[in-house]
């Protein structure tokens, strides 16, 4: 079985490895024809960019290791300085050099790779899902009776913020840093999946498509993982088959097939807040220009938030959303569970948290009144501050640094929630609700808390399980997602997942149950 | 400002601070000298397992001490002078108003030959989880740890242990595990739940002595059966008992620990006991007259908080309740179920055991008026009020099984048994009971 294992781990850092190499092999060369089509579809108009790029561009071999986009930004900049000058405003150049440098290798690349995109599937997905396979799969064995089994976690440096740990950390960052920032390179990612996205959409993919896919085979990869390492425990078992759904479902497949259908792409799940675009101009003027179904996917999206989103979370606890649908908590929940041990537990950390992940959703709420206001009084600016820019902002520190790179780059040192703790603000518009109106609370169980600390231990959004357990008191917060790990991982049996009647809910303690002081009068007064 | 002195930075020592600081503005000492700060000493075995990091056992941050005015003094108390109202340690001495001896158990150790070798040891203290990781940091230092005794901690060793691989002999004194504690369907139960996991089960077998090599350390046992192990490691867990060797000459009247009446007071005044060092002059109800259980500390030191702060209340604990955990499956124990061994002439037990997993359940009732006296669970988690109450209200049996529902507490999507329980029952006693929709209107007693 420990052969199997270590072999798995050998083929799955070989896939990894190709992965990981993938980008910077190949060339690509772009003919007249290339070019010409590169111009028309970037409706560009300044003969003075395209004469310099013409001779910089044309019938040239480069290899796939080249940085493209400060090129074209220069030769961008350039151009506009003179366009400026000349006031020559027609032929100003709003292109952007890195999505003129991934659209250039996208048609452009030759060699093995986009001519052999089945064995590179093969080789870097197929050997990364075969291996790991491999290595999770005989935990079935490995891991004896069934019961919840953290040995070892604090032993080993992959899962103790050891050597593997910061490898894993700095690989994770730098595929996020790529995927946002430098999109060129993940081109030659794109070849491995082009034959799923055209079956799927009927477009080749991009680099958004090469995420969403991978997003969804790890998910599918590390729910096994879960399946094996929980089976004895129906509440996670069908809360990770839930998540799976979701994002395989309703994130991956129905936007892709929506797309195929000539409709706008859309992931029904995907709630505002979090979903911070969805009143973007850009996306209320394509959802009303798409007809019946832009309309549809506006009510829904309004609803969700407003209606769908307060009721479920009064009847359930906001878990229904973060640890049953939501695809960010999807992955935390597989892909990070083995790190879930490392979110921190001190009450500096709290404040922390309530001041970022309150602060974000001020944030997102302003940037959005801000949006409406622009989009309906058709002016730019609101009270002298461009709406623009502050979207743009938005999108930057939040969008992509918080949630993308950080998010999850940071799972192996800070915790698998490190997005949701600190970040998310559809979770701080959730706790709310979770927090002063719902069924929803973990139970403990009388006084049978004998303080082993497990709970805090793993749980993930850094709550101190532990010293509500010991007094006997309900948890109500509004951080707690409801993954049932605390629950699951209590050697006593104190805690439970519980929707019960909102009266009592909150029942702060004088005196543990036990300690016999008068307990008719105790039963009485609740 | 009145001084209060705490010996022991235990659970009971911990929580009677808390609460004395709760109700109070009183000067409060504690003092250990076995760590510096409170950590659960129930979780050692999680620091053991890689579940956990030391500082995870902590319950409080390190400030926590400072802010609420809790002084903490690291040192080894080696007498009470009552006269002069101090306690004496190496180099210094501290004096107090009020004293709590809070000082907790040590193991037992029965005079065995070679029972002070290097590589013996038991599992109690923070020196003894260190001195574990030196003797057995994995299966090549250590080749075969013997465990002797058959209790909480010897179970807890071996399961230890074996996350290591390492292999391990397990020596009970009893013909079946903790038949002392459990009756015979669940004792069998964890008997076949131990084998399962690999770790060599000795019943009825007596350690007789520990054999040294060259060099002073532990290198095989041999026991009463006539058979020598050979082995690098011996857990000595046969039970603790109170640690009060200190207090021989201070006048404090001692029996096995501290004598306490109800009021948690010794013979001296100002001088009080809590937690498993204290031993009442008489159990109370069914109770031992020493509780060696976590939360019984924690409840003696909430009520000599009272005390101390001037409301002077008995110590009353409720119904008797515990639980602990047999590597894979939890137990749980509501009221009194006695073991066979134990049993009173008035108990009779109903048993359910699941077909095939390890879960079942046993219940003690009155043989002439049905009365609930108690209520095992393996495998199943209960809800604690529910019982407190059912036991308050004197419920009876038929009661109890038709709303066992309840009572139950797994996880939700679990799998239920109440159905296939009462038909069992109803099997049993030709009656024709039914199990009660769960209602969380009795749950949570708004009716």
């Amino acid at each position: 079985m420990k052969t199997i294992k270590y072999l798995g781990l050998v083929i799955f850092l070989i896939g990894l490895g190709i992965f990981t190499v993938t980008p910077f092999l190949g060339n690509f060369k772009l003919d007249q024809k290339g070019f010409d089509e590169l111009i028309s579809s970037q409706r560009i108009k300044s003969e003075l960019l395209i004469e310099d790029l013409s001779t910089k561009l044309i019938d040239k071999d480069f290899s796939s290791a080249t940085f493209l986009a400060p090129v074209l930004n220069n030769a961008i900049d350039k151009a506009n300085a003179t366009h400026i000058k000349n006031k020559e405003w027609g032929k100003k150049v709003y292109a952007s050099g890195d999505n003129m440098a991934a659209a250039i290798r996208k048609s452009s690349s030759y060699g093995f790779i986009p001519e052999n995109k089945g064995t590179m599937w093969f080789l870097t997905f197929g050997l990364g899902i075969i291996g790991a396979l491999m290595f999770i799969l005989p935990n079935v064995v490995l891991l004896g009776k069934k019961g919840i089994k953290n040995d070892g976690i604090y032993l080993k440096s992959a899962t103790n913020r050891g050597l593997i740990a910061w490898l894993v950390f700095f690989f994770l960052v730098s595929f996020y840093i790529i995927l946002y920032f430098y999109s060129e390179y993940a081109v030659n990612w794109t070849f491995l999946v082009d034959p799923i996205s055209e079956a799927l959409s009927g477009n080749a993919a991009g680099h958004w498509f090469v995420y969403g896919f991978m997003y969804c085979v790890v998910m599918t990869v590390m729910a096994v993982r879960m399946y094996i390492k929980y089976r004895h425990n129906m509440y996670q078992i069908f809360r990770t088959t839930s998540v799976l759904f979701f994002q395989i479902v309703f994130a991956f497949l129905i936007p892709e097939i929506m797309v195929r259908l000539q409709m706008p792409y859309y992931d029904f799940k995907n709630a505002f807040p979090l979903d911070y675009d969805f009143f973007f101009q850009w996306n209320l003027k394509d959802l009303i220009a798409n007809g019946g179904i832009g309309i549809f996917i506006l009510v829904w999206g309004i609803a969700l938030t407003l209606v769908i989103v307060p009721i479920m979370v009064y009847f359930f606890g906001k878990r229904w959303y973060c640890s049953w649908v939501c695809g960010c908590g999807g992955l935390a929940e597989t892909l990070g569970d083995p790190y879930r041990q490392h979110s921190s537990k001190s009450l500096f950390s709290w404040k922390v948290e309530r001041w970022l992940i309150h602060g974000v959703l001020v944030f997102a709420v302003g940037m959005t009144l801000m949006t409406l206001y622009s989009f309906f009084s058709e002016s730019s600016t609101v009270l002298g501050i461009k709406t623009q820019s502050v979207q743009n902002v938005y999108s930057l520190l939040i969008g992509a640094i918080f949630a993308g790179v950080i998010g999850t780059g940071f799972y192996p040192i800070f915790g698998n929630r490190v997005w949701c703790r600190f970040g998310c603000p559809l979770a701080a518009y959730l706790g709310f609700v979770q927090r002063f109106k719902s069924r929803f609370r973990i139970t403990t169980n009388g006084g049978q808390c004998i303080s082993c600390g497990n709970c805090s231990t793993y749980c993930e959004q850094g709550i101190d399980v532990r010293a509500y357990a010991q007094k006997g008191e309900n948890i109500v917060r509004s951080s707690c997602v409801g993954c049932g790990v605390c629950s699951a991982v209590c050697p006593r049996g104190v805690l439970k997942l519980e929707n019960g009647p909102e009266e009592g809910r909150i029942n702060p303690t004088e005196v543990l149950l036990g300690n016999d002081v008068d307990l008719m009068e105790l039963v009485n007064k609740k | 400002m009145e001084h209060i002195v705490i010996i022991g930075n235990g659970i009971a020592g911990v929580t009677a601070a808390r609460h004395i600081r709760k109700l109070s503005d009183k000067k409060i000492t504690i003092i250990s000298a076995e760590s510096e700060y409170f950590f659960s000493r129930t979780a050692l075995m999680y620091v053991y397992m890689g579940h956990m990091k030391f500082e995870h056992t902590q319950p409080y941050e390190n400030w926590f001490w400072k802010k609420n005015r809790i002084d903490l003094v690291n040192g080894y108390v080696n007498n009470v002078d009552h006269a002069n109202k101090k306690v004496d340690l190496e180099n210094s001495s501290i004096s107090y108003d009020k004293l709590i001896i809070a000082t907790g158990s040590k193991p037992n150790k029965f005079g065995w030959p070679g029972q002070d070798l290097k590589g013996v040891q038991g599992l109690y203290s923070k020196q003894d989880l260190e001195q574990l990781q030196k003797n057995a940091p994995d299966n090549k230092t250590c080749k075969r740890a013997v465990i002797v005794g058959g209790g909480l901690i010897g179970i807890e060793m071996a399961e230890m242990l074996r996350t290591r691989k390492i292999p391990v002999t397990f020596l009970v004194r009893e013909t079946s595990f903790w038949n002392g504690v459990l009756p015979k369907g669940e004792s069998e139960l964890i008997n076949e739940h131990i084998l399962d996991h690999h770790i060599d089960l000795r019943l009825n077998t007596n350690l007789v002595e520990i054999i040294a090599d060259e060099n002073g350390r532990a290198k095989a046992i041999t026991t009463d059966k006539g058979e020598t192990i050979e082995c690098t490691v011996v857990g000595l867990t046969a039970g603790v008992s109170p640690n009060v060797d200190f207090l021989k000459e201070s006048g404090i009247e001692l029996g096995r620990g501290v004598k306490v009446n109800r009021y948690l007071e010794t013979n001296i005044k100002d001088i009080y006991a809590i937690g498993d060092c204290a031993e009442q002059h008489k159990g109370i109800g069914n109770r031992r007259p020493i509780e060696a259980v976590w939360y019984t500390g924690r409840m003696m030191g909430e009520t000599l908080a009272q005390t101390i702060c001037g409301n002077r209340i008995e110590y009353k604990p409720g119904h008797w309740f515990n639980s602990a955990k047999f590597l894979d499956v939890e137990y749980q124990t509501y009221g009194w179920v006695f073991s066979e061994r134990n049993k009173q002439d008035y108990e009779a037990h109903f048993h359910w055991r699941h077909a095939t997993e390890n879960i079942c359940i046993t219940v003690a009732y009155h043989k002439d008026t049905k009365e609930f006296l108690g209520i095992n669970t393996f495998g199943i988690r209960m809800r604690h009020e529910v019982f407190n109450k059912w036991l308050t209200q004197k419920k009876d049996i038929e009661f109890v099984l038709q709303h066992l529902k309840d009572a139950n507490f797994d996880p939700e999507f679990y799998k239920q048994y109440e159905a296939e329980i009462i038909a069992k029952y109803n099997a049993e006693f030709n009656s024709n009971l039914s199990a009660k929709k769960k209602s969380l209107k009795r749950i949570f007693n708004i009716a």
